[in-house]
């Protein structure tokens, strides 16, 4: 197990309400470790998919603090955030919708990258010869051959598009991934390799995840610590070990119960 | 038994390619002769020589001669220019004024997005064909004023073919990704969202330059465009009215050239609109 020490991500207090005056999310407060994987659970409509809009600032929050590392993230002008978000990645539902169909592969995996020209990862460093060649070494990193980049995304399965999307997500060294239910949309067999891939990533770079799902068994391989949301609250909070034990809130007993019938 | 021919397969699936490709030969030999019109004109097609009027088709007017004397072949060929070139002109403006307004319009949202939407909603409550004749009226026959009202008509249809492309693209989870990765809109619109606009407009364009030249032509023929003696399709046709029975030609042959490019422009639009779908390629 690696050693968690300090905070990559915290968040207090984050309150998101819709125009109807519904709180999709109210006071949220967490902190994920670097190196760690932090698992998100909870029913559709709890509010986990907008949580993870907000913490990748595509929607304002109402209320609320946000630190990289210590480097508040709230209340910042358009520039500076335009600069810092990067820092936060994401991994989406939906391989296909997260590639744009009409860009070739090697142009939408490199698109981090192109932006942040002063930006070399660490594990780059030693391939930092040319654009193709980061490109080939990101597919390798995630096991799609290099012959796919100069092809569009319709020519891929969506495994290899949520890999792309994966090395896309991990080709700028983020201090935060957010996996907002990354193998949902894939075949059972896909969703194990994708999983694997995920943690075997997460273990070699010491990347640090936020892990949303309403698969118990995925959050519970991935996770080392799982949060459990219900309208749109964290009802419930545990290490990966104590899921199944008596302890915990009535809700998450009738998730687990839920989920082993 | 079923037999396997492969190169019937491949017949198949390459013949559009090839008719697309003839279209576009044809198209730009139509553009090819409007541009070197002038030059290779027979004759000059403004001379009136009345005593060479109604001429039939002879070897030395190859389509015969109008009520005035003056060679049908040079007008219809110089007659291109105004018909043709001023719909190219119409196209190009109004696509110039739309694709912006519909970039902007779908992306920002918001007031502005109501603004721009509200007078593309009044422009479309009226047929395309009355406003134009209700403008070009207004301001006086001619054909300046002729294109400033189809380009008042005409660019509403593509900011809206812009706007919609640019909503319903905006929600993809791939321009979440871009905003992530800290990309400007500026950046966004012309990286992410010019090559979906592009592939629509360019079909929608062609379809729309068949539509201008028809419209150019009948706002000719009543009278509301090209002014004598400037050689027009519409105008010719509307001056050979007359003539029709002793010399058909003054009217077929107008008709004709219209009909042909017209015809021309809508295969080679439908074309397009198979070829440039991606997943055809």
């Amino acid at each position: 197990m690696i050693e968690i020490t300090d905070k990559a991500f915290t968040c207090k207090d984050v309150t998101k309400k819709f125009s109807c005056g519904h709180k999709a999310v109210d006071s949220v407060s967490f902190h994920i470790k670097k190196g760690e994987c932090l698992g998100l659970v909870g029913e559709s409509g709890s509010g986990k998919s907008t949580l993870a809009r907000c913490l990748l600032q595509l929607e304002k929050m109402d209320q609320g603090e946000m630190y990289l590392a210590n480097q508040p993230l709230h209340g910042m002008n358009k520039r500076m955030l335009r600069k810092l978000r990067r820092n936060i990645q994401a991994v989406l539902q939906n391989p296909t919708a997260s590639l744009n169909p009409r860009i070739k592969i090697i142009d939408q995996l490199m698109e981090p990258l192109d932006v942040q020209k002063d930006v070399t990862p660490s594990f780059l460093k030693e391939v930092h010869h040319s654009r193709e060649h980061i490109a080939q070494y990101l597919m390798e990193m995630v096991g799609v051959p290099s012959k796919y980049l100069m092809m569009y995304p319709h020519e891929l399965s969506g495994g290899q598009k949520q890999r792309v999307n994966i090395a896309r997500a991990i080709s700028i060294e983020p201090s935060l991934i957010i996996l907002d239910e990354p193998t949902a949309s894939l075949d059972v067999s896909i969703q194990a390799m994708i999983l694997n891939l995920l943690k075997d990533l997460q273990e070699s770079l010491g990347l640090s995840y936020l892990f949303i799902s309403h698969d118990l068994a995925a959050v519970n391989f991935m996770s080392h610590r799982i949060m459990i949301m219900q309208h749109g609250r964290i009802v419930d909070e545990c290490n990966q070990r104590d899921l199944f034990s008596n302890k915990r809130h009535s809700y998450t007993k009738e998730l687990i119960s839920v989920f082993e019938s | 038994m079923i037999v396997v021919r492969p190169n019937n397969v491949t017949k198949n699936i390459k013949r559009p390619q090839f008719k697309l490709f003839g279209m576009i030969v044809l198209l730009g030999l139509i553009i090819i002769l409007t541009l070197v019109a002038p030059l290779i004109a027979p004759y000059d097609p403004t001379e009136v020589q009345l005593t060479e009027r109604l001429k039939p088709m002879s070897s030395e007017n190859l389509l015969g001669t109008d009520h005035m004397g003056r060679d049908i072949l040079s007008r219809i060929l110089v007659g291109a220019q105004t018909t043709v070139g001023t719909s190219i002109l119409v196209i190009v403006l109004a696509l110039s004024i739309g694709l912006p307004v519909g970039l902007i319009s779908g992306y920002i949202g918001g007031a502005l997005d109501r603004f721009f939407m509200r007078i593309v909603d009044a422009l479309l409550a009226f047929p395309d064909f009355i406003i134009a004749i209700v403008l070009s009226g207004l301001l006086g026959p001619g054909m300046f004023n002729l294109v400033l009202a189809l380009v008042v008509v005409k660019w509403v249809s593509y900011a809206r073919l812009v706007r919609s492309t640019v909503i319903s693209e905006n929600q993809k989870e791939y321009i979440a990704v871009a905003k992530i990765n800290g990309l400007s809109s500026i950046k966004i619109l012309s990286k992410h969202m010019i090559p979906h606009v592009v592939g629509n407009l360019v079909v929608y364009a062609s379809l729309d330059l068949g539509k201008v030249i028809l419209v150019i032509a009948s706002l000719s023929y009543i009278g509301l465009g090209a002014q004598p003696p400037t050689p027009e399709w519409g105008a010719m046709l509307n001056e050979g009215r007359n003539f029709f029975h002793n010399a058909p030609q003054l009217m077929y042959i107008p008709g004709i050239a219209i009909m042909l490019v017209v015809l021309i422009l809508n295969l080679l639009g439908d074309l397009l609109r198979d070829r440039l779908d991606v997943k055809n390629k």
